[in-house]
C-alpha cells in the first residue's frame, strides 16, 4: 500500500520535473523515487494489513514480489539513461509512466478483490500500450503498440466477461467469497462459474504471453524500443504471474482439479510453442520474445502444480529470470546502437540479430561476461540462479506427480540451450572486426549488480528463501 | 574439512589466474596444480580403510529443503581424487612446451574444471553432485570450443547439448528421489545420496529411476549408442581439454553409476542391467573394431577410450565385488595411460604437424626417450602383465564372467583388439622408414619427459603392487556391496 501511495506521487512530481530544462536529474530523481519505493514496500515486514474495505492486501509474499518489480525496474530505469539523451525522446512522460504502471503492478500483486484486479491489469496495459508506441518515427513501433493495443483490449474484454461471469455465480468479488462458494458447493458448481474462470485465466494468460495467447509477443517485444522490452518482458510477467498465483491458491484451490489439468495442457504447449519457434529467429530480439514465452510456460508449472512450494518457486524463478532478462537486453541495447551505427546499413533492425554480437567478448570482456551469464541463467546452468529457479519448478511438479509435464519441459530445456548458446558462441568463438563499444559507468554498475546477482543465487539460493 | 580445501583451492587458484598473462599463468597453475597434489597425497596417507567418510565437511545450503553442502572421502572417492590430482599437473605441464592464447583464461578454466572434478567426486548429496557434475561442463566447454580445431564450434556444440539433455533427466530423477525420502528432523525431504540407498522403491520405480540415471551416466561415459559426441569432441579439442576430458571427466560417468544407480536401484538393474551390460559389451567390440581402422592418432585413441570404458561400465553392471573393483581400479589405470598416449600424440603432432599414421614413421631412430615412455605407455592400455591395465581388466572380465559366461567371453575380446590397434598405432608411428616430416625427429624436452616419469612410476607401482590402492577401496566396495545385496534381497 505505502509504494502505491509513494509512486503515484513521485510519478506526478516527475512530470513536473519535467518542465526543467535540464533532463539529466530526471534520471538520478526516478532512481531515488524507486530505492525510496523499496524501502517503503518493506516497512510492514511480518505485518499483514488490509485496505480500502479489504481490496488491498500487503503481507510478505506480496512485499517481496512488489520487491522483484522495483528492483527490475530499477534497474531497467538505470540502463535507460542513454535513451533519454535522444533528441525526441520525453524521458519525463517515459518515467512517470513507468512509475504509473508500476501501481498497476503492485495492485495486481495484493489485490483481494477481482475489481482491484482488473483496475490493476489495466494500468499496468494502458501504460505498456503506450511506452510500446513511444519510438513514434518508428512504423514497426507504432505497429506494435496498435497490435498490442487491440489484443490487450480483446483480452481485457475476455477477462471482464469472466469476472462478470463469476459474480453471477457467486455473488462476490471478493476473493475470500468466491473461494468459499467453491468449497462449499462442490457438488453443484455452476457452469457459468467455470465458464468464469476460463475467462478470467484467459485473460491473465494472454498478459504473461502463455500459449496459444502469446502470438502478438514476438512483434510487440520486437518493435517496442528495446528499454521498455526489458521492462516489458519482466515487470508485467512477474505482476501477471503474482496476481495467477495469488488468484488461484486463495479463490479457486476447491476446483483444483479441473483447472490444473487444463493448465499443464497450456503449459506444455507454451513450453514448446516458445522453445522450438525460438530456434528459428534471426534475430536476438526477436529469440527473446519467444525464450520469454518459454519462461512463461517453466513459471506455469509452478501454478499447473499448485502446492506449498509453489509461491517460493515463483518467486525465485521470476527474480532469476527477471535479472537475466534485463542485463541481456542492456547488452543488446548497446550492441545494436553501436552495430548500427558502424555499418550504417539500411536495415535498423541488423544491429539485433545473432551476427551483431560476434567478437564481442573479446573487445568487452565485461559485456560478454554479463551475457554470458544470463545466458546460463536463462538455460539453467548449475552455478546461476537460472538453475534453482528450473530446480524448483520442477520440484513442485514431481511433488505433485506430473512427470508428463516435466519429461517435456526437460526436452525442451534441452532446446533452449541451443539458441542461448548461439549468443555465446558468437560472442566468443566468432571474430568480429569492431571496435570496442563503450560503456558508461551506470551500465558497468548495472551488469556487475546483475552478475553478482545470479551467480550468488546460483551458489547460494537459500539467501533469498531466508526472506519467506 | 580438507574436503573443503581440496574443492575451493583450485577454484580460488583459478580466479587469481584469470588476472595473469605470459608464462606467468603457466607457472602459477603449475604451482597451485602441485599444492592440490600434496593436499591429495597427505589425504591418501592419512586415510583410514574404513567404509566411513572422512574429512568432510556438512553445511546447510537451502536449509527449507534439507538439502546440505555435504562432501567427504571414502574409498571409492580417493582413487578419484587421487587420480584428479596427479593428472591435473601433469596436463598443465604438458602444455609448458605450447603457446596458448589468452594463458591466463585457459589454465584458470583448468583449475575450475579441477575444482569441479573434486566436487562430483566428495560430494555426499544428491544435489550438490548434480551441481558439480554441470559445472565441470562449463569450463571445459570453453577450453574446447576456444582453443580447440577448426571445426570446434559445431563439435563441442553437439557434446555440450548431448551431456547436458542426459544430464536433465538425471535432475529429474533426483528430484524425484528426494520427494521419495522420509522426513528428517529439520526438513520434510533429505538428498543426502545415503538416504537415496535407504529408500523401498517399487520395481517399477526403480526401472524409471534406473534410466533416468542410466542415461545421463552413458553419455558422459560414453556407452554405445550415446557415444556419437566423443570422438569428434576429442580430436577437436586442444589436447589439454582432451586430456581432462578423457583423462578425468568421463571418470564422473562411471563414479555416477557406483555412486547412485547401483545402490539406489538394486531391481531396476535386475530388470535392465543386462540391457546396459549388452550395450557396454557392444561398445566394446564396436570401439575397438573402428579403431583398428583409424588413421588419425587422436582419433584412435579416442575410440580405444570408448572401448575400454566400456568393460568399466560392464564391470560395474556385474554387480560383483570384483567387477566394481575392477573397475575402480581400472579407472585410475586408464586415466594414467589415456592421459599418457594422448601426450604421446600431441608430442609428435608438435614435431610434425600431423597426427595421420601413414605420415608417420621411424621416429624412433632420434627418440630412446619417447619410444621408451610410449611404449610403456602403451603396453599399460594393452594390459600386460606388470602393468596397471592388467590387474584392472583382469578384475573386470572376472566380474563380467561370473556374471554371465558369454558376455564375459565378448568383453575378452578387449585385450586381442586392444593389442591390435595399439601395436598398430606403436609401429607405424615409431617404426619404418624415416620421412621428410619424422627425419630431423627432435627426442623429449625436460619438460615433457617430467610429464611421462610420474606416469610411469604409476604404471607399474599399479601392476606390481595394486595392493596400495585397492586396500583403500575395499572396505567401501564391501559396504556399497551390502546395500546393493541387502535391499534386492529383502525385496524378494
Amino acid at each position: 500500500m505505502l509504494p502505491i501511495v509513494l509512486l503515484s506521487v513521485s510519478a506526478v512530481a516527475l512530470l513536473f520535473l519535467g518542465f526543467m530544462k535540464s533532463r539529466s536529474v530526471l534520471l538520478p530523481a526516478t532512481l531515488l523515487f524507486l530505492a525510496v519505493a523499496l524501502v517503503v514496500n518493506f516497512l510492514d515486514w511480518n505485518k499483514t494489513y488490509l485496505y480500502f474495505n479489504g481490496m488491498l492486501r500487503t503481507d510478505n509474499l506480496a512485499m517481496i514480489f512488489t520487491a522483484i518489480t522495483l528492483v527490475s525496474s530499477f534497474l531497467v530505469v538505470a540502463l535507460s539513461g542513454s535513451f533519454a539523451e535522444e533528441e525526441a525522446a520525453q524521458p519525463a512522460e517515459y518515467y512517470a509512466i513507468i512509475l504509473f504502471s508500476l501501481v498497476g503492478a503492485v495492485m495486481m500483486i495484493g489485490y483481494e478483490n477481482l475489481i482491484m484486479l482488473f483496475v490493476g491489469v489495466e494500468i499496468l496495459s494502458v501504460a505498456m500500450y503506450v511506452l510500446t508506441g513511444s519510438d513514434k518515427r518508428n512504423l514497426r513501433s507504432n505497429e506494435a503498440a496498435l497490435k498490442y493495443f487491440l489484443m490487450g483490449a480483446f483480452a481485457t474484454g475476455i477477462m471482464l466477461f469472466g469476472m462478470a461471469l463469476l459474480y453471477g455465480a457467486t455473488g462476490s468479488f471478493t476473493l475470500a467469497g468466491i473461494a468459499s462458494y467453491a468449497s462449499h458447493a462442490q457438488q453443484g458448481l455452476s457452469l457459468i462459474f467455470y465458464v468464469g474462470l476460463l475467462m478470467l485465466l484467459i485473460g491473465l494468460l494472454f498478459k504473461v504471453s502463455a500459449a496459444p495467447f502469446h502470438f502478438w509477443t514476438p512483434d510487440v517485444y520486437d518493435g517496442a524500443p528495446t528499454i521498455f522490452t526489458a521492462y516489458m518482458s519482466t515487470v508485467v510477467k512477474t505482476a501477471g504471474f503474482a496476481a495467477l498465483l495469488h488468484l488461484l491458491a486463495v479463490s479457486f484451490t476447491g476446483v483444483y482439479t479441473f483447472w490444473s489439468i487444463i493448465l499443464a495442457v497450456i503449459t506444455a504447449i507454451t513450453l514448446i510453442a516458445g522453445n522450438v519457434t525460438a530456434v528459428y529467429q534471426d534475430s536476438f530480439k526477436r529469440m527473446m520474445a519467444y525464450s520469454s514465452i518459454s519462461h512463461a510456460g517453466y513459471l506455469l508449472i509452478g501454478l499447473a502444480a499448485l502446492s506449498v512450494q509453489s509461491r517460493q518457486a515463483i518467486v525465485f524463478y521470476s527474480l532469476a529470470y527477471s535479472v537475466a532478462t534485463i542485463s541481456a537486453f542492456g547488452v543488446l541495447l548497446l550492441v545494436a546502437r553501436q552495430r548500427s551505427m558502424q555499418t550504417l546499413s539500411s536495415n535498423p533492425t541488423s544491429g539485433e540479430s545473432f551476427d551483431a554480437f560476434n567478437g564481442l567478448a573479446k573487445q568487452n570482456p565485461l559485456l560478454g561476461l554479463a551475457m554470458a551469464t544470463s545466458m546460463l541463467s536463462l538455460a539453467g546452468i548449475p552455478l546461476t540462479a537460472g538453475f534453482w529457479g528450473k530446480f524448483y519448478m520442477f520440484s513442485t511438479a514431481v511433488a505433485q506427480g506430473q512427470i508428463w509435464l516435466l519429461v517435456v519441459a526437460v526436452l525442451m530445456s534441452a532446446v533452449g540451450i541451443y539458441y542461448y548458446f548461439r549468443v555465446i558462441i558468437a560472442m566468443y568463438f566468432r571474430d568480429g572486426a569492431t571496435e570496442p563499444i563503450r560503456v558508461s559507468p551506470v551500465f558497468q554498475y548495472v551488469l556487475v549488480a546483475a552478475i553478482i546477482l545470479t551467480i550468488g543465487l546460483g551458489v547460494a539460493p537459500g539467501l533469498l528463501q531466508g526472506l519467506f | 574439512m580438507l574436503t573443503l580445501a581440496l574443492i575451493l583451492f583450485p577454484a580460488l587458484a583459478a580466479c587469481l589466474l584469470l588476472f595473469t598473462n605470459g608464462s606467468m599463468s603457466r607457472q602459477l597453475a603449475f604451482g597451485a596444480a602441485l599444492v592440490e597434489t600434496a593436499l591429495v597425497v597427505f589425504i591418501f596417507n592419512k586415510f583410514l580403510p574404513t567404509p566411513a567418510s572422512q574429512f568432510g565437511f556438512d553445511y546447510p545450503w537451502i536449509p527449507s529443503l534439507g538439502i546440505r553442502l555435504s562432501a567427504g572421502i571414502d574409498g571409492i572417492s580417493l582413487l578419484l581424487t587421487l587420480l584428479t590430482g596427479i593428472l591435473v599437473p601433469l596436463i598443465v605441464l604438458s602444455t609448458f612446451n605450447r603457446n596458448y592464447e589468452r594463458p591466463g583464461t585457459f589454465y584458470a578454466l583448468m583449475l575450475f574444471m579441477q575444482s569441479a572434478l573434486m566436487g562430483v567426486f566428495t560430494a555426499r548429496d544428491g544435489f550438490l553432485f548434480y551441481f558439480f557434475f554441470e559445472a565441470a561442463l562449463i569450463p571445459i566447454y570453453f577450453l574446447a570450443a576456444m582453443w580447440g580445431g577448426a571445426n570446434r564450434i559445431p563439435v563441442t556444440f553437439k557434446f555440450f547439448i548431448y551431456t547436458i539433455f542426459g544430464s536433465l533427466f538425471m535432475l529429474l530423477t533426483l528430484v524425484y528421489l528426494y520427494y521419495q525420502t522420509p522426513a528428517t528432523a529439520t526438513s520434510l525431504h533429505s538428498s543426502a545420496i545415503v538416504d537415496f540407498y535407504k529408500l523401498n522403491l517399487s520395481a517399477s520405480a526403480q526401472g524409471w529411476v534406473f534410466w533416468g540415471l542410466f542415461i545421463a551416466f552413458a553419455i558422459k561415459m560414453p556407452v554405445f549408442p550415446f557415444h556419437t559426441w566423443q570422438p569428434d569432441t576429442y580430436v577437436e579439442s586442444p589436447t589439454p581439454a582432451t586430456m581432462l576430458l578423457a583423462g578425468i571427466m568421463l571418470k564422473m560417468g562411471i563414479y555416477g553409476l557406483i555412486r547412485l544407480l547401483l545402490p539406489v536401484t538394486p531391481l531396476g538393474i535386475e530388470t535392465w542391467g543386462q540391457t546396459a551390460v549388452i550395450l557396454s559389451v557392444i561398445g566394446i567390440v564396436y570401439g575397438s573394431i573402428i579403431a583398428i581402422r583409424q588413421r588419425d592418432m587422436k582419433r584412435l585413441i579416442a575410440y580405444s577410450s570408448f572401448s575400454h570404458v566400456g568393460l568399466m561400465a560392464a564391470g560395474v553392471f556385474s554387480q560383483t565385488e570384483t567387477g566394481l573393483q575392477g573397475a575402480l581400479i581400472q579407472m585410475l589405470a586408464h586415466g594414467i595411460n589415456v592421459v599418457g598416449l594422448f601426450f604421446v600424440a600431441d608430442v609428435i603432432y608438435s614435431r610434425t604437424d600431423t597426427r595421420q599414421l601413414d605420415q608417420l614413421g621411424g621416429i624412433t631412430r632420434t627418440t630412446p626417450k619417447l619410444t621408451v615412455y610410449f611404449m610403456i605407455m602403451m603396453l599399460g592400455s594393452v594390459a600386460l602383465p606388470l602393468t596397471n591395465g592388467f590387474i584392472g581388466e583382469f578384475l573386470l572380465l572376472h566380474g563380467v564372467y561370473t556374471y554371465n559366461h558369454y558376455i564375459g567371453l565378448a568383453a575378452g575380446f578387449t585385450i586381442i583388439f586392444g593389442a591390435v590397434y595399439l601395436l598398430r598405432m606403436f609401429q607405424k608411428a615409431m617404426f619404418g622408414p624415416t620421412n621428410a616430416r619424422t627425419e630431423s625427429f627432435a627426442d623429449l624436452t625436460m619438460s615433457e619427459s617430467w610429464v611421462f616419469v610420474p606416469l610411469v612410476v604409476l604404471v607399474f607401482w599399479m601392476g606390481i603392487y595394486p595392493t596400495t590402492f585397492m586396500k583403500m577401496t575395499e572396505p567401501a566396495v564391501a559396504n556399497l556391496m551390502k546395500f546393493v545385496g541387502n535391499t534386492a534381497i529383502s525385496m524378494k
